[in-house]
C-alpha cells in the first residue's frame, strides 16, 4: 500500500514538475521577501483580474493541437489599436472600452485569419512560426502606428501624436477607461478591494471556453488536435477549423488586451505587446498545462504561482544579497527558464510515445519481411 | 524556341531562388543606384557595408553546421555569444592587452564554447524534432541566467566593474585599449578619404569558412550532411546519429563565441546582460535570405546573405532618411528579417524532414 502511493506521488510530481518546483520558488521567496498576507493577497488578485483573459486566450488553439499560440500577440496589438483610436475619439468610460473592443474584433478577425493561414503552411513547427509572427507583425504594427497614424489614418488629438506631426507618442494616457470595468462595483473585504465586474467577465469567458469545448466545432477541434489525418477521413474540414482556433485565440487576446491596460492605466504603444505572450504562455504552463493539453484549472492556478513569484522576487533579491536588480533578472529567469522546462519535457514525452509506435512498426515490418 | 528555353531556365531560377530573395537583392541593388543622386556617398556606404559584413559574417556561419546535421536554425545563438563574453571578459579581467587579449579571449572561449555546446547538444538530442523552439527558448533562459552571473561573478578589473559599488559588470564594457580593431587595422586597405577595407576580419572569415567547408567534404563532415538530410540512411551506415548532432551543436556554438569577439573588436563595446537576447534573429535571416533553408546551408548561402542583410541595414537608413525625410529602417530590417524567416518556415518541400 506504502509503495503504491509513494509511486503515485513521485507520478504526481513527475507529471507536474513545474508546477511543484514553482510553489518551491514561492514558498522561500515569499518569507524572504517580507510581504504582509494582505499586500500579497491584494496584489494578487489585481494580478488575476488583469492576466487570466489573455491566458485563457490560448486554450482553444492547444484544444486544437496548434500548440502554445505565440501569435496571440497579434490580437493584442488589435486592441491596442482600438485602445488608440477610442483614445483620440475621447470616449469616457465602459461605452469606450466596449467600443475599443468591438473596433479590435474585426482587426483581430483579419490578423487571426493570417496566422491561422500562415500556421497551416508549417504544420508541426506552429509554435515557432508563430512566435516570428509576432515579431513580423511588430514591425507592420510599427509601420501603422508610427508612420500611418496621423498621416493617412487621422488622429485628432494632438497629445497622442508625436512632436513632427504624425505617429502615436511612446505612451499614451488611457484616463478616460483607466479602471473603468474594475471599480463599476466597489467592494472590498477586509480592507482589500476587488475588482468584481472584471471577474464576472472572466467568468463568462471560462464559461463560454466550457460550453465551446461541447459544441460540434469543439469536438471538431479536439478530433484536429488528437489526429488531423484521422479528423480529415472523418469528413472535418482540418485547415478551417485550425484558422477559426485561431481567429478566435486572436479575439479573446485583443479584448483581453484592453482589460489588462485598462488595469493598468497607460499604453506603452511599442513595448506593451511585446512581452505578453512570453508571460501568459509562461503562466499557463507554470499552472501544470503542456503544449498539448491544458484547461481552466491550469489558468488560474498558473496566474496565482506565476505572479506570486513575480511580486515577491525583487523584494527577495534585495533581502538575500541587497540586489533588488538581482531578483529581477532572477524572474526574467525563472519566465524563460520555466517555458524551456515544459517544452523540453513534453518533446521527449512525445518522442518516447513516437519511439514505442515506431518500434512496434518496425517489429510489424520484420515480421512482414520474415513471412516473405 | 531558344527565347521559350531561355524564359522556362528564368523560371526555374526564380523558383529555386525564391521571390523574397530576388525581391531583396532588388531592393539593396535600387538602393546602390539611388544613393549617389540622393548625396550619400558611395564610399562610405560600401565601406559600411564591408565593415558589417565582417562584423557578423562569423555569427551567421555559426548556423550552417547546425543546419547540416539536422537540428534546423540555430536560435540558441546567444549561448554561444555567451561563451563569446564569458571568453573577452576574462580576457580583459586578466588584463591581456592588445593582440594578445584578442587571442586569449578566443582561447578562453573555447572551454566554455565546447562545455555549453555539449550541453545544449545533449538536450537537443533529446527533443528531436522540435529543436528550434527549444533552441530559442534555451538562447533566452541562458541570457537571462547570464544576467545574474554578470552580477555575482568575481571580477574585479575596474574597467568592467561598476564603479561606485566596485563590483558586478557593467552593462557595456569598452575593448579600447584590449582588443579594440585589431582585425579591423590588420593590413588594412584604405583607399581615399571614405573607403576602409577591414582586411584582418575578412581573413579570418575566410580561414574559419575554409576550415568550415573542409570540415564538410572531410568523413566526419560528409557524415554529418547525412545526418540531416536522410537520419535512417545515416543510421544504416552506422553513423552515430547522437554523437555527430553533438559536434555539429559544438562548432556552432564555437563559431557563435569567435563570432561576438570579431563583432566587439570592431563595434568596441562588449555588450553584457541583455545585448545578446535577440541577436540570433538577424544571424538566422541573414543566411535564410543568402538562400539556405531550414535544412539545407553552404558557405555561398552565407556570404550571400551576410552581404545582401547587411547591406540592406546599412543602406536604407541613409538612402530613406535622404529620400523621405525619416528614418523607417528599424520597421524594415524587422519586417525584412522576420519576413525571410516565416518564408522559410512556412515552405511545404522544406516542412517534410
Amino acid at each position: 500500500m506504502k509503495k503504491v502511493t509513494l509511486k503515485s506521488i513521485k507520478n504526481l510530481v513527475a507529471n507536474n514538475l513545474v508546477t511543484v518546483l514553482f510553489i518551491i520558488i514561492c514558498s522561500i521567496g515569499i518569507p524572504l521577501s517580507g510581504y504582509s498576507p494582505t499586500y500579497l493577497i491584494q496584489e494578487i488578485i489585481i494580478r488575476i483580474s488583469r492576466n487570466s483573459f489573455l491566458i485563457l486566450s490560448l486554450l482553444i488553439p492547444i484544444m486544437a493541437g496548434m500548440g502554445l499560440n505565440f501569435g496571440m500577440t497579434l490580437g493584442a496589438m488589435a486592441g491596442q489599436i482600438g485602445l488608440i483610436l477610442v483614445t483620440d475619439w475621447n470616449v469616457v468610460g465602459i461605452p469606450s472600452m466596449i467600443l475599443a473592443m468591438i473596433l479590435s474584433v474585426p482587426i483581430s478577425i483579419l490578423l487571426g485569419q493570417l496566422c491561422g493561414r500562415i500556421l497551416n503552411k508549417a504544420k508541426g513547427r506552429e509554435m515557432v512560426t508563430s512566435y516570428i509572427l509576432g515579431f513580423f507583425m511588430n514591425g507592420v504594427y510599427q509601420l501603422v502606428v508610427l508612420y500611418g497614424m496621423g498621416s493617412v489614418i487621422p488622429i485628432k488629438n494632438t497629445s497622442l501624436i508625436l512632436p513632427r506631426g504624425y505617429g502615436i507618442r511612446n505612451t499614451v494616457n488611457l484616463i478616460n477607461i483607466r479602471r473603468s470595468l474594475d471599480s463599476l462595483i466597489d467592494l472590498k473585504i477586509f480592507g482589500i478591494q476587488i475588482p468584481l465586474m472584471t471577474f464576472v467577465v472572466i467568468a463568462l469567458l471560462c464559461v463560454f471556453v466550457i460550453w465551446f469545448r461541447k459544441t460540434k466545432l469543439g469536438q471538431d477541434m479536439r478530433a484536429v488536435g488528437q489526429d488531423m489525418n484521422v479528423a480529415a477521413a472523418a469528413g472535418i474540414q482540418v485547415e478551417k477549423t485550425r484558422i477559426i482556433s485561431i481567429v478566435i485565440s486572436t479575439i479573446v487576446a485583443g479584448i483581453g488586451m484592453i482589460l489588462y491596460l485598462q488595469n493598468i492605466g497607460t499604453l506603452n504603444t511599442y513595448n506593451s505587446h511585446t512581452q505578453i505572450g512570453m508571460f501568459s504562455v509562461a503562466a499557463l504552463l507554470v499552472g501544470g498545462a503542456s503544449v498539448s493539453k491544458a484547461n481552466i484549472g491550469n489558468v488560474f492556478l498558473g496566474v496565482i504561482l506565476f505572479h506570486l513569484m513575480f511580486v515577491v522576487s525583487p523584494m527577495a533579491g534585495k533581502n538575500l544579497i541587497g540586489q533588488a536588480q538581482l531578483g529581477e533578472y532572477f524572474r526574467v529567469f525563472v519566465s524563460y527558464g520555466v517555458i524551456t522546462l515544459s517544452l523540453v519535457l513534453y518533446e521527449m514525452r512525445k518522442r518516447r510515445e513516437n519511439l514505442a509506435n515506431a518500434e512496434k512498426l518496425q517489429d510489424d515490418q520484420q515480421g512482414a519481411i520474415d513471412e516473405n | 524556341m531558344e527565347n521559350k528555353n531561355m524564359i522556362d531556365r528564368l523560371k526555374s531560377f526564380i523558383h529555386n531562388f525564391g521571390w523574397p530573395r530576388i525581391i531583396i537583392g532588388m531592393f539593396l541593388l535600387v538602393l546602390f543606384i539611388a544613393a549617389p543622386f540622393v548625396g550619400v556617398n558611395i564610399n562610405t556606404s560600401l565601406s559600411d557595408t564591408f565593415n558589417r559584413f565582417g562584423m557578423n559574417c562569423i555569427m551567421v556561419l555559426a548556423m550552417v553546421p547546425m543546419i547540416h546535421s539536422g537540428c534546423g536554425l540555430n536560435f540558441g545563438l546567444p549561448l554561444g555569444i555567451i561563451a563569446g563574453l564569458l571568453g573577452g571578459t576574462l580576457a580583459i579581467e586578466f588584463n591581456f592587452i592588445g593582440g594578445t587579449s584578442f587571442l586569449m579571449a578566443m582561447i578562453f572561449a573555447t572551454p566554455f564554447a565546447v562545455l555549453f555546446g555539449w550541453g545544449y547538444g545533449k538536450l537537443l538530442n533529446r527533443v528531436k524534432g522540435g529543436e528550434m523552439m527549444i533552441a530559442t527558448y534555451v538562447g533566452f533562459s541562458s541570457v537571462a541566467f547570464m544576467c545574474m552571473m554578470w552580477l555575482l561573478l568575481p571580477y574585479s578589473n575596474p574597467t568592467m566593474v561598476w564603479g561606485y559599488t566596485g563590483k558586478g559588470l557593467r552593462t557595456t564594457i569598452s575593448t579600447e585599449g584590449y582588443y579594440l580593431h585589431v582585425l579591423n587595422d590588420f593590413l588594412a586597405i584604405r583607399i581615399g578619404d571614405h573607403f576602409l577595407f577591414p582586411t584582418g576580419m575578412f581573413l579570418l572569415f575566410a580561414l574559419l569558412a575554409f576550415l568550415i567547408w573542409s570540415f564538410l567534404h572531410s568523413k566526419k563532415g560528409t557524415a554529418m550532411t547525412a545526418v540531416g538530410s536522410n537520419p535512417v540512411f545515416a543510421k544504416a551506415s552506422g553513423i552515430n546519429i547522437d554523437k555527430t548532432r553533438i559536434l555539429s551543436v559544438i562548432l556552432s556554438t564555437w563559431l557563435g563565441a569567435i563570432g561576438i569577439l570579431v563583432y566587439q573588436q570592431s563595434f568596441g563595446f562588449i555588450q553584457l546582460y541583455m545585448g545578446p537576447f535577440f541577436m540570433a534573429l538577424p544571424a538566422v535571416s541573414a543566411i535564410l535570405i543568402g538562400g539556405a533553408s531550414v535544412n539545407k546551408a553552404s558557405i555561398t548561402n552565407v556570404i550571400v546573405g551576410t552581404f545582401l542583410f547587411q547591406g540592406i541595414l546599412t543602406m536604407t537608413p541613409s538612402v530613406m532618411n535622404s529620400v523621405i525625410q525619416t528614418d523607417m529602417s528599424e520597421v524594415i530590417r524587422i519586417v525584412v528579417s522576420n519576413g525571410m524567416i516565416l518564408y522559410a518556415l512556412t515552405r511545404k518541400t522544406e516542412a517534410t524532414r
